[in-house]
């Protein structure tokens, strides 16, 4: 194997040149752009975490899993996860092969960046080795598998359903463009490569195409018009990436990096926030996964679309697509990626949120209820024993049920608690966050905070997912347990404290947005349940349960909007006729009760009911 | 009506000709939900702040359909946003979209 050409150069290598030149210059800007936008302390945080062995090791790991081989997709759905890991993967192989092949035969080439892409045109086959032959065997599968798996996303744009997509993103010219370029980027590098094969060799694909195109075209003046063609191809591909959604090929890896330095979004359009939409591949996941999207009207709402606007700084239509998200959290959840769109979405309604003057004066008139300031327990408690404060939240005043058999579980428990908002209570501060007004909510947190300090309290319970996710992630409580009900009577049952008895009932469970997703809380309700009754599965539950439609979230979803929501994941709930729906959310609780066809209780209600 | 200064107590007559009543429309033009309350208190019971300060949705409304802003403005500012009413609301106000667009609307000079 040697050299073809003295010089190592042909002109039709200028518009790979060209095209990955200004891709790469637009990705240095950008990285730099990024960093710069970052807030003071997520900078140290991200220059700290290029120091850290052992976050490198994690980055590498996730950049292997996540970019090239695409675990995510693979465990939802084998064939998406093939098509999507044939063309990161195979393609990530051929750059390295060729690179590797350089090394090995021409190792002074190695410093032009285009000798490895076009490595065949620039070598003859002067006799045949055993290495040789294995690496352009190598060479010829992966391109193999990548044809196959640009095949499959030809046919997943004619039926996306037997990817089991229902529906699939609306692409724009630039995006449809680069599609079609990406699309014949590979078929004509085969061509390219059959072509010269008779000079520079080949293997079980490369060969036969050759012996078969040089039966009827006996002369090598197609040889370059191909090779032109592939580098045309491959430049303009790159030229039109930094507008397409192909972006997320470079810049998905360098969100991972920053994701591991623990960054969080800070501004909807500034810093990590640009890599997280960057990094969005629009593969539309996430409409299929949208509870809005049962109406056909709300697919425009998708936040695929949201984070094309974002891109595009279409500031009026990204707001009305951030204000009627529900938050559940369900596209972040499916995100092959793990676009953090709902922060993004969250900074956004902040950023566009009208100044409005609160008065909370009036916090200061809140105190502990009764029972929980004159008992004798406020002291400290003794040694060994725990003292909980049950802080009920604004929801589960409205469904007195749950506070009530809360309230039953733990006297019989024997356990020692006390109720901190009986008579009312001021708000955790997650509404506020989640309408993005977070400097508004901080005032609350203060308040509940000093309250809660003030009781000497060990463990605080909670029976609201809502109010759960906001003490676990804004609230400072170093000291105080924070626990939800479902997980404490969880623990009680195990250390026997409680006993159940199996009624036999079916029942299915449905996961709260903000105890699941928000808080991964999914085995301890279940396995309670378990306990009590035959537990059923809805279609989707887990990580895709379907909001119950009241979620707070949303700031613009309509009545109606909500309750097609609701009814839509009602059915989803009845898929394996349970007798009764059991939740672990007041709001879910209050948002099902008057459509259900079954019984809706709430955890709570159902383990006092069977205790023994 | 003409206000013969006879009165104990001042007149709590409404004019609504005295008003400017610009800005109540342009909230019903913006959140046309404004206008299906029907002031039945379920917002004002369920309240969280209930008791602790003056903020009642359903006076809210009614004061700002009479022009009584500031009042109005100043009950709004003590909301915490929990969505409490927008639950209990039977005629389906989004209660927690109105309240930010009342103090959007009215704190433009």
């Amino acid at each position: 194997m040697k050299d073809r050409f003295i010089s190592g150069y042909n002109d039709f290598v200028l518009p790979f040149v060209i095209g990955m030149s200004f891709i790469l210059i637009y990705l240095a800007i950008g990285i730099i752009r990024v960093i710069a936008q970052l807030p003071a302390q997520d900078r140290k945080k991200f220059f700290l975490s290029l120091i850290n062995p052992k976050l490198w090791i994690i980055n590498l790991k996730d950049i292997i899993c996540d970019v090239l081989l695409h675990t995510r997709i693979w465990k939802r759905k084998p064939l998406l996860g093939y098509m999507h890991s044939s063309i990161a993967f195979g393609w990530f192989m051929l750059i390295v092969l060729g690179h590797i092949e350089t090394w090995m035969f021409v190792p002074d080439r190695l410093s032009t960046f285009y000798y490895p892409v076009f490595f065949r045109f620039f070598v003859m086959e002067t006799d045949h080795t055993i290495g040789g032959s294995f690496f352009f065997f190598l060479m010829d599968f992966f391109l193999l598998i990548v044809l196959s798996g640009v095949f499959l996303a030809m046919f997943k744009r004619i039926r996306s359903r037997i990817f089991g997509m229902r529906r699939t993103t609306n692409n724009q010219l630039p995006d449809r463009i680069a599609m079609y370029c990406l699309w014949a980027i590979f078929p004509v590098r085969l061509l390219a490569e059959s072509f010269t094969a008779g000079i520079a060799g080949g293997s079980f694909l490369t060969r036969p195409m050759y012996w078969l195109f040089s039966n009827f075209l006996t002369n090598t003046y197609h040889i370059l018009p191909t090779w032109w063609a592939y580098s045309t191809l491959l430049g303009t591909f790159f030229v039109l990436l930094p507008f397409t959604r192909y972006m997320h090929i470079p810049t998905e890896a360098f969100l991972i990096v920053l994701r591991n330095a623990g960054i969080k979004v800070s501004h909807p359009r500034k810093g990590y926030s640009i890599a997280q939409i960057y990094s969005c591949s629009n593969c539309g996941m996430c409409i299929d996964a949208c509870p809005m999207m049962g109406q056909k009207k709300n697919l425009r709402y998708a936040t695929v679309y949201f984070n094309r606007l974002l891109r595009r700084r279409n500031w009026a239509r990204c707001e009305e697509s951030a204000d009627k998200c529900l938050m559940c959290g369900k596209c972040v959840a499916v995100c092959p990626v793990g676009v953090d769109s709902c922060n993004i979405k969250r900074s956004l309604r902040g950023l566009k949120a009208a100044p409005a003057p609160a008065d909370y004066g009036y916090f200061s008139t809140y105190s502990l209820s009764e029972s929980a300031t004159t008992s004798p327990s406020s002291a400290e408690p003794a040694a060994g024993q725990e003292k909980i404060l049950y802080y009920a939240g604004c929801m589960t005043q409205l469904t007195p049920v749950i506070s009530k058999a809360v309230g039953t579980v733990l006297d019989r428990a024997g356990v020692n608690w006390e109720f901190m908002d009986r008579d009312g209570g001021i708000c955790c501060g997650r509404p506020l966050i989640l309408a993005g007004r977070d400097e508004r909510a901080r005032e609350m947190i203060r308040s509940n905070t000093e309250l809660i300090r003030q009781s000497g309290a060990t463990v605080l319970l909670l029976s609201c997912p809502i109010c759960y996710k906001v003490f676990r992630e804004n609230y400072d409580l170093k000291g105080i347990r924070i626990v939800h009900y479902t997980e404490y009577f969880d623990e009680l049952v195990r250390l026997g404290r409680i006993t159940l008895r199996n009624s036999g009932e079916k029942l299915v469970y449905h996961d709260p947005c903000e105890l699941g997703r928000g808080c991964k809380v999914y085995k301890e309700p279940r396995r309670v349940l378990g306990a009590v009754g035959e537990l059923v599965e809805a279609e989707k539950h887990h990580d895709e349960s379907i909001c119950c439609g009241g979620s707070l979230g949303s700031l613009t979803l309509s009545y109606e909007d909500r309750k097609d929501i609701t009814m839509h994941s009602l059915d989803n709930l009845l898929y394996a006729s349970p007798e009764r729906i059991v939740t672990a959310c007041p709001l879910c609780l209050k948002t099902f009760s008057p459509y259900s066809p079954k019984k809706v209780s709430d955890f709570a209600e159902v383990v006092a009911q069977n205790m023994n | 009506m003409i206000d013969f200064g006879y009165g104990i107590s001042p007149s709590s007559a409404i004019n609504l000709d005295k008003f400017d009543r610009t800005r109540f429309e342009e909230l019903a033009r913006e959140e046309p939900d404004v206008l299906k309350c029907m002031a039945c208190g379920s917002c004002a019971a369920s309240c969280p702040t209930a008791g602790h300060s003056d903020m009642n949705l359903r006076k809210v409304i009614l004061l700002l359909g009479r022009g009584r802003e500031d009042e109005a403005l100043r009950m709004v500012s003590h909301c915490m946003l929990c969505g409490k009413c927008l639950i209990v609301c039977p005629r389906g106000i989004n209660t927690r979209h109105l309240i930010p667009s009342v103090t959007k609307i009215y704190q433009k000079k």
